[in-house]
């Protein structure tokens, strides 16, 4: 799949900014006053400019209200209205923690309950596809859930949970990789069944329906740029996790959290590069190309 | 809404016979054309005639070559559009509610003026059914040719398909699965019709039709006739053929 920048920065960053909003909203972390103002600013900036992203990656982005009304049955549409029932549900807490001081910690509990919710459903519009088996996998809201949890302990200075929460998602990375390197062979699907002429012999293309590009080539066959994709799986763990995890243990200050989160979010960049650019769709198997 | 319906009181639909596909691609043409002239946006090309032309098509014919291990290859052509599938996935991952399966005769259409051009539908579509329009940035797909099938307008010998209606080959078949009746439920009952991709639980509508078994011909070995020249020859050639070997 196509690894679009505006896809990248969406999801890093709204899941480490609704990470932040998960721990603020709980309490663990129960800033008042201007800390509140900065750390609640920080959770709404960066979900807020995620999901603003996103919006760059439409076509239409005039007619975005549109996707707030399939939450029945479409993903997408479940993390739109996440997404802002979050934001809608947690700003009394956090407006009354840094104005007046005092917590409203009903608010913070229902949007802490939101704003994992909302990660979970960014994650589950990846997972839910089944023509890209290496997402289609319960190996893949782990990841999700874990960075940002993770990254947002680290922003809520929890310093020992996000450690932890550094080694889980590490641990969630791995079984994702070697997960998925074997879920388009359990998909089943091959040249053979995706012409249904398997039983006559062995099916390959012969010639492609057009010789320049096109839309589905461009979005759904990306083949450049996995050659390095043992490097990059090298350095996604290890920024993303490892580096971030062991920085954590130093004694707790302004400059090794922002370290952390400098390494961190490099990563996890990374680690969402390839979470596209190795994702292979099945309609490859149309072009002889995966 | 983009639930799917539960069942749909029409079927309709191709049949497609990979045995009669001689891959002439005017299904692929004519389908542009009649689409960029009516329903919808058009089906843009981009750099039309600069170094990397490409456009929008609703329908492309791929060629496989299938590798035989007792006869020789087998070549099929193979057009591939929109399956109109029962489970439809492209349609229930639809923020917007743009896409959907109709009721009454289960064509899925994008209503072009609620898409917001995600392109997820065209993500969750194994087949490669769906393309975004380079210039329109909306999600275009078959329509199944909804403004010619029920169009009182034309002709009754029109009112199917363009693709169906240009193919010179009378490889396409258009009808109603739902009717067991129907030319296409008999076709794919008597041919052994299939599905694309069954793994992926899609449900499709269209079916497929395989390449029947090709003629054999009896006759012996030709490799064996081909001697190679007889050891003695005489004569000039003889000659010749002992100078040479001398050389």
């Amino acid at each position: 799949m196509h690894p679009a920048p505006s896809l990248i920065l969406f999801t890093v960053l709204s899941g480490i900014g609704f990470g932040l909003l998960v721990w603020l909203g709980l309490g663990l972390s129960a800033p008042v006053g201007l800390a509140a103002f900065i750390l609640f600013g920080l959770g709404y900036g960066l979900a807020g400019a995620g999901l603003i992203a996103a919006a760059f990656h439409l076509g239409h982005p005039e007619r975005a209200l549109k996707a707030f009304t399939q939450w029945r049955s479409s993903w997408l549409s479940r993390e739109a209205v996440l997404a802002t029932a979050t934001m809608a549900v947690m700003a009394p807490h956090a407006a009354s923690s840094a104005f007046a001081a005092t917590p409203l910690p009903l608010f913070g509990w229902l949007g802490a309950a939101l704003a994992l919710v909302t990660i979970f459903a960014t994650a589950m519009i990846y997972t839910q596809i089944k023509a890209v088996p290496r997402w289609h996998h319960w190996s893949t809201p782990p990841v999700f859930v874990l960075a940002a949890l993770a990254g947002g302990a680290m922003l809520a200075a929890q310093t020992t949970l996000a450690h932890f929460l550094m080694l889980a998602l590490a641990a969630a990375m791995v079984a994702h990789w070697i997960a998925g390197d074997k879920r388009f062979a359990q998909s089943g699907s091959t040249t053979g069944t995706a012409t249904g002429l398997a039983s006559l012999g062995r099916v390959r293309l012969l010639e492609p329906p057009h010789s320049g590009r096109n839309y589905l080539l461009r979005e759904m066959v990306h083949v450049v740029g996995r050659k390095h994709a043992h490097k990059l799986r090298l350095i996604a763990l290890g920024f993303g996790a490892i580096f971030p995890a062991l920085l954590l243990m130093l004694p707790a200050s302004y400059g090794t959290i922002a370290l952390a989160l400098i390494v961190h979010l490099t990563g996890m960049t990374a680690q969402r590069w390839l979470f596209f650019a190795e994702a292979e769709h099945v309609v490859g198997l149309y072009y002889g190309k995966r | 809404m983009t639930t799917l319906p539960t069942t749909t009181q029409k079927k309709l639909g191709l049949v497609i016979d990979l045995d009669t596909c001689v891959g002439c691609h005017a299904c692929v043409i004519s389908c542009k054309g009649w689409n960029t002239e009516n329903y919808g946006a058009p089906l843009s090309d981009l750099d039309a005639y600069g170094g990397e032309p490409e456009g929008t098509f609703l329908n492309r014919v791929h060629t496989f070559e299938v590798t035989r291990d007792t006869a020789p290859p087998m070549v099929v052509h193979f057009p591939k559009s929109c399956l109109h599938c029962d489970n439809a996935p492209c349609v229930t991952v639809c923020p917007t509610g743009a896409s959907y399966k109709r009721q009454e005769d289960g064509i899925v259409l994008v209503n072009e003026s609620a898409c917001i051009g995600c392109g997820l539908c065209a993500w969750a579509c194994p087949y490669g059914a769906r393309e975004m329009d380079g210039a329109e940035k909306v999600m275009k797909k078959c329509t199944l040719c909804v403004d010619r099938i029920y169009n009182e307008n034309l002709p009754e010998i029109d009112r199917e398909p363009a693709c169906v209606r240009t193919c010179p080959a009378g490889a396409r078949h258009f009808g109603d699965f739902a009717d067991p009746d129907s030319n296409v439920s008999k076709l794919t009952r008597e041919r052994g019709g299939f599905d694309l991709m069954p793994e992926q639980g899609t449900a499709p509508v269209n079916k497929y039709l395989p390449p029947r078994g090709r003629d054999t011909l009896d006759m012996p070995d030709l490799a064996s006739m081909c001697d190679p020249a007889p050891e003695n020859a005489k004569g000039f050639l003889g000659w010749l053929d002992r100078a040479l070997e001398r050389l």
